[in-house]
C-alpha cells in the first residue's frame, strides 16, 4: 500500500531545526481521504514536531505543507484548524477550568453564525443556534459516554475520560483530519482496546483521516492502514503495518543495531 | 422578538435606577453619595474581571482607561459640545442630551486606547503584562498632569453636575449585562479558554489574539464611562485620582470576588467601596483595618470571597428537595 495519489494532507521535504539540533529533516508525508495512517518512532524521532509543523504552532525551515489542495505557510494555528484540521495532545491539554460540557461547545465556536453583537443582543438568531449547539454537544458527550459527566470540571475527569473528551473536543471543530498524538499513553489494556474500537469508529462515522502517533504497537497494528516510521527526524520507512514493523532498519531502531531480529519490534513497556 | 431573562432584568435595574433618581431627593446625600461611588466601582470592577478574570489578562491599567473616559467625557460636557452647539448650552439639555453623548464619546476614547494597550498583551503573559499594563496607566497619567488644555496638575474643575443615579444604575446595570451575556455565550465561552490554555484554545479554532484584543477594547470602554460618571459626579477630576493605587483598588475587588465570577466580583466591590466608609468611626485605624482586613481574606479565601458553591452549601437547607445544581452533580467515584 502506497502513499495516496490526490493526498488531502501532504508535507514535501520539511525541515526544522531547533538550535543545532535538526528535529525533522526533509520529511515528505502524505495522508490520503479517509486513511488511517500511523506515525512512529523511538522517543526523541520528531513526531509530536510533525504535528506542530502540520497545525502551524512551529513554522517548516524548509518545505512545505499542503492541505486540501491549499497551502498551509504562515497560517495561524486557529486558521489551520478552521481548514478541517483537529489535534489532540500528548500530556492533555483540555480547557481545565471550563465544565466536559463547555469544553466542547467552545470547539463548535468555528462554525458559529453568531458573534459578539448577537451575543450581547441576544435575538432569535442566536438562541436557535444556542440551542443546537447545546444539543449536537449533548449528543456527542452522549455517543461518547460522557454526557453525565456533563457538568464537572474537565480536570476532575479519570485520565481516561480525559483523553476521550480532547478527541470530541477535536470533533466538534468538524475537522476533515483528526491528529491524535499518543492518546493510548498511560492506559491499561482494556482502556487500549477500548480506544482502539473508538479511533475506528470515529474513523467510519465522521468519514475523517486520522494521523496517529503512537508507541503502543499493539494500537498501531490494530488501528492503521498504512504506517510511516520516523528515527532522528528522518522517515525510515513506510507501508503495510506488517511489513514496515519486520523492516530491518525498523528493528535496528527500536531494538539496536544487533543481528537481525526475526520478530517484529514488541511494544516498548509502559510506564 | 421575545426579550430574555437578562434583558428584562436591565430594564428592571434602568427602571429602578430612574425611580430613585427621581426620588433622590429624599436620599440623605451622603447615603446618595455613597450609592453613586459603589455603582461606578461596580462598573470599574466588573470591566476589569472580563480582562483579569475571564480571559486571564492581569491588566493593571484600568485607572488609565477611566482617566481617558473622564477627560474625553468632561471635555465634551466643558468645551467641544458648547462649542458646537453655543444655543444648546443650558444645564437641561446638557444633563439630558450631551451627557450621555460624552459617555459614549469617554468609552470609545478608552476602548480605543484598550487596543493599544491590547497589542503589547500578545506577547507579554503574567507578571510582564501587568508590569507594562501598569506602565500604560502611568503615561495615561503623566499625559493628562501635562495637559495645559484641561488643567494640567490642577486637574479640570467645573465640570457640570450630570451624573445621577439613574445614569449609574443604569450603566452598572449596563455593563454587568454586556459582560454576563457576552461570556455566557459559546463565542464567549472563548474568552476563558484563552485564559485555560492558549495552544488549546488555538487548536480548536479560537483567534487568540482576536479575543484578547477583544477583551482590553470592551473592558476599556466601561472603564471609560466609568470614569465619565466619576467626573460629572466630583465635578473636578485630577490626575492624582487616576493613579496605580486606583488600578490596584480594583484588581483587588476581582481578586476578592473571585476571578471570573461576576457576581462575587459585584459584591466584592460594594463590600471594599463600603469598608472604608463603614471604618470612617475609626478614622485613625482606618487603612490599618482595612489592610489587615485584605491580608486576612487573602490568606483565608485565595480563591476570592464568593464561590457559587459556598452559598449553595449555605442555602441547602433552604433549598432541599428542589434539583441538583447543573453546575456540580455528584460524580460517581
Amino acid at each position: 500500500m502506497n502513499a495516496p495519489a490526490s493526498p488531502l494532507l501532504e508535507l514535501r521535504g520539511c525541515t526544522i531545526r531547533f538550535g543545532g539540533l535538526t528535529a525533522v529533516s526533509g520529511l515528505d508525508l502524505a495522508v490520503g481521504e479517509r486513511e488511517l495512517l500511523g506515525l512512529i518512532g523511538p522517543n526523541g524521532a520528531g513526531k509530536t514536531t510533525v504535528f506542530n509543523l502540520i497545525t502551524g504552532v512551529y513554522r517548516p525551515a524548509a518545505g512545505n505543507i499542503r492541505f486540501a489542495g491549499s497551502s498551509l505557510a504562515g497560517l495561524r494555528p486557529c486558521q489551520i484548524a478552521s481548514l478541517g484540521i483537529a489535534r489532540t495532545f500528548q500530556n492533555i491539554r483540555l480547557f481545565p477550568s471550563m465544565t466536559v460540557f463547555d469544553n466542547v461547545r467552545v470547539a463548535f465556536h468555528l462554525h458559529l453564525l453568531s458573534g459578539i453583537a448577537h451575543a450581547l443582543w441576544r435575538g432569535r438568531t442566536f438562541r436557535a443556534e444556542e440551542e443546537s449547539i447545546e444539543s449536537r454537544v449533548m449528543e456527542m458527550l452522549e455517543i461518547f459516554r460522557l454526557g453525565r459527566h456533563r457538568g464537572a470540571a474537565a480536570h476532575s475527569l479519570p485520565y481516561g475520560d480525559q483523553r476521550r473528551l480532547e478527541i470530541v473536543r477535536a470533533l466538534a471543530t468538524r475537522p476533515r483530519l483528526l491528529l491524535l498524538d499518543e492518546p493510548a499513553a498511560g492506559m491499561n489494556p482494556s482502556e487500549k482496546s477500548e480506544l482502539m474500537r473508538l479511533i475506528r469508529f470515529v474513523q467510519e462515522r465522521y468519514r475523517i483521516a486520522v494521523l496517529l502517533v503512537e508507541h503502543d504497537m499493539h494500537v498501531v497494528r490494530g488501528v492503521c492502514q498504512r504506517l510511516v516510521v520516523l528515527d532522528y527526524g528522518v522517515k525510515l520507512a513506510e507501508g503495510v503495518p506488517e511489513d514496515v514493523l519486520r523492516h530491518p532498519k525498523v528493528v535496528a531502531a527500536y531494538l539496536g543495531e544487533q543481528n537481525t531480529p526475526r520478530r517484529a519490534p514488541a511494544a516498548p513497556a509502559e510506564s | 422578538m421575545m426579550p430574555g431573562r437578562r434583558f428584562l432584568l436591565l430594564l428592571g435595574a434602568v427602571a429602578a435606577g430612574s425611580v430613585l433618581s427621581l426620588q433622590s431627593h429624599r436620599i440623605n446625600p451622603y447615603f446618595l453619595d455613597v450609592a453613586v461611588t459603589v455603582a461606578i466601582n461596580v462598573i470599574l470592577a466588573v470591566s476589569l474581571n472580563l480582562i483579569n478574570g475571564y480571559t486571564g489578562q492581569f491588566s493593571l491599567g484600568h485607572a488609565g482607561f477611566m482617566a481617558i473616559g473622564a477627560y474625553i467625557a468632561a471635555s465634551t460636557t466643558m468645551f467641544w459640545a458648547p462649542g458646537l452647539l453655543p444655543a444648546a448650552s443650558s444645564p437641561g439639555f446638557i444633563g439630558m442630551a450631551v451627557f450621555p453623548a460624552a459617555l459614549l464619546a469617554g468609552g470609545l476614547a478608552a476602548g480605543l486606547a484598550g487596543i493599544l494597550v491590547g497589542a503589547p498583551s500578545l506577547r507579554l503573559k503574567g507578571d510582564y503584562l501587568a508590569i507594562v499594563t501598569l506602565g500604560f496607566g502611568e503615561i495615561i497619567r503623566v499625559i493628562f498632569r501635562n495637559l495645559e488644555s484641561v488643567g494640567g496638575a490642577l486637574g479640570l474643575n467645573g465640570i457640570p453636575a450630570c451624573t445621577n443615579l439613574f445614569w449609574t444604575i443604569s450603566m452598572a446595570a449596563l455593563t454587568i449585562y454586556a459582560v454576563t451575556s457576552m461570556v455566557h455565550s459559546t463565542y464567549g465561552r472563548g474568552f476563558t479558554a484563552v485564559q485555560d490554555d492558549e495552544i488549546a484554545a488555538e487548536a480548536i479554532g479560537i483567534n487568540t489574539t482576536r479575543y484578547k484584543i477583544t477583551a482590553f477594547v470592551v473592558g476599556a470602554f466601561f472603564a471609560g464611562i466609568a470614569g465619565g460618571l466619576y467626573g460629572h459626579f466630583k465635578l473636578s477630576i485630577d490626575p492624582r485620582g487616576f493613579d496605580f493605587m486606583k488600578s490596584i483598588e480594583i484588581a483587588l475587588m476581582v481578586i476578592l470576588g473571585g476571578m471570573g465570577n461576576t457576581v462575587g466580583v459585584i459584591i466584592a466591590a460594594i463590600l471594599l467601596t463600603l469598608l472604608p466608609e463603614l471604618l470612617r468611626p475609626v478614622a485613625e485605624y482606618r487603612m490599618m483595618l482595612y489592610s489587615f482586613l485584605l491580608i486576612l481574606l487573602m490568606l483565608t479565601c485565595p480563591q476570592g470571597l464568593f464561590q457559587p458553591r459556598f452559598f449553595r452549601r449555605l442555602l441547602s437547607p433552604f433549598l432541599r428537595g428542589s434539583a441538583a445544581p447543573a453546575e456540580d452533580p455528584p460524580r460517581p467515584a
